[in-house]
């Protein structure tokens, strides 16, 4: 089941391709306009680069989540989905998981090349490119929260970014701290276990809230 | 495995059903009794609460009271096992736009634990009348054409109650009278079938029911 759900929201963004083009396009965009708008000084680069990348990504994934089930609601199914024989959190996990394939791993490959503009070695654009897959799960299950509770709403997209930003910011402070322990020359290793701790935790728990969530949406 | 799963009575009970959305009420104290072979057909004023009612049944929408029982058991504490053996299909076609009408139909049932072949979605898809459109995109289909790849469900799966929320709008005569020979056929393997609708089906079997909605 769970990869019929996974195959569907695949196919679909392949045929709307633009949609998930413009989440990387704007992250690549967001991310390179410190440098050009900041000059060449590679030191003060090298020190916002973590947070500047990380915060892009948090954004990207802004423009990405009001779409998670807005479409599937408006052609009605969303409710067909609801009504299938197997846990409705399943539904919601493939679903987030095919999110995170479209919206968030494009934007975990294409980092390391983005993150060379901001002058950091090579170990330091492994360091980010593994602080992003570990945290951009996190991103998509909370994100996936949100995207429920503000289905059908008007203004849904801005109320989304209040009500999930905040709840990424765990996840920004460990991601981010993984990049400069690794600039500052110390070992990321305590940064991403935290990371890896707490993508564990929103696997455990979001699924679930997130398939709540739409019931009380869909009444 | 049609026939199979098809041997004993089903019985829908529904006892002192109410239904309330937003602060009105829009039916209350609401009694139906049906067992296998029988159609009922759900009619009212617009606004009457008829979508509401199927919305219940199917277990999308909580009642505000009263309590819905499938062969004995609650349907709350059937769970899953209720809803595999319902097929409810909205006013809303449930057909992705950028699907074609085989993926359509692949899909949504594979989600349903029915797995269709591309060959019998094909056949199928031609008996909707549907023949050299399967691999279109649904939103080049029309309207009522994109109803009829919604309707193909009712060909494929095998459950014992249908739960079919005007799905009869925007269709041809040709189409209606496809729909009722599907409902007949439902009906004579000891289906249920509730169907909300203004238009009269006149089934040649069956026992059908007339339940009315009043504002």
């Amino acid at each position: 089941m769970l990869r019929w759900i996974v195959w569907r929201d695949l196919m679909l963004a392949w045929r709307r391709r633009a949609d998930m083009l413009s989440t990387v396009f704007f992250f690549v965009i967001v991310v390179s306009l410190f440098p050009l708008g900041i000059g060449p000084e590679t030191q003060l680069l090298r020190t916002i680069a973590p947070g500047v990348v990380w915060v892009a990504a948090l954004l990207a994934s802004m423009l990405s989540l009001g779409r998670l089930f807005a479409n599937d609601y408006h052609d009605g199914t969303l409710e067909q989905l609801l009504l299938t024989p197997q846990p409705l959190f399943l539904v919601v996990l493939g679903k987030t998981l095919a999110h995170w394939m479209i919206a968030e791993l494009p934007l975990v490959l294409i980092a390391p090349l983005v993150g060379v503009q901001f002058d950091l070695r090579s170990d330091t654009l492994w360091i980010l490119f593994a602080s992003l897959l570990i945290g951009t799960p996190v991103l998509s299950l909370i994100g996936s929260v949100g995207a429920a509770l503000t289905l059908g709403l008007r203004g849904g997209g801005v109320l989304i970014s209040i009500l999930v930003l905040p709840l990424y910011i765990p996840a920004l402070i460990f991601g981010s701290g993984a990049v400069e322990a690794s600039i500052m020359g110390t070992s990321a290793a305590p940064h991403l276990s935290l990371l890896g701790a707490f993508a564990i935790v929103s696997l455990l728990f979001s699924p679930f809230a997130t398939a709540a969530a739409l019931r009380i949406s869909l009444e | 495995m049609l026939q199979s799963r098809r041997r004993t009575i089903d019985i829908l009970e529904v006892s002192k059903l109410g239904c309330v959305r937003g602060d009105r009420r829009l039916f209350s104290g609401l009694d139906l009794s049906v067992s296998s072979g029988t159609y009922v057909q759900l009619t009212g004023p617009n606004g009457s609460g008829k979508t509401s009612l199927l919305r219940i049944l199917c277990g999308l929408l909580p009642p505000a009271e009263g309590e819905i029982k499938w062969n004995g058991a609650n349907i709350r504490s059937l769970g899953e096992e209720y809803v595999a053996s319902v097929t409810y299909l909205g006013h809303r076609h449930g057909v992705k736009e950028e699907l074609s009408a085989l993926e359509n139909l692949r899909i949504t049932n594979a989600l349903n634990g029915v797995e269709v072949s591309k060959e019998r979605g094909s056949a199928v898809l031609k008996e909707m009348g549907l023949a050299g459109r399967e691999s279109l995109p649904a939103r080049l289909l029309s309207e009522g054409q994109r109803r009829r790849v919604g309707l193909a469900r009712l060909l494929v799966c095998n459950t014992e109650l249908w739960l079919l929320d005007e799905v009869l709008t925007s269709l041809d005569k040709g189409a209606v009278a496809l729909v009722r020979s599907l409902i007949e056929n439902h009906l004579n393997g000891g289906g249920i079938a509730i169907v909300a609708t203004h238009q009269e089906l006149e089934l040649s079997t069956g026992h059908t029911k007339r339940l009315e909605l009043t504002t």
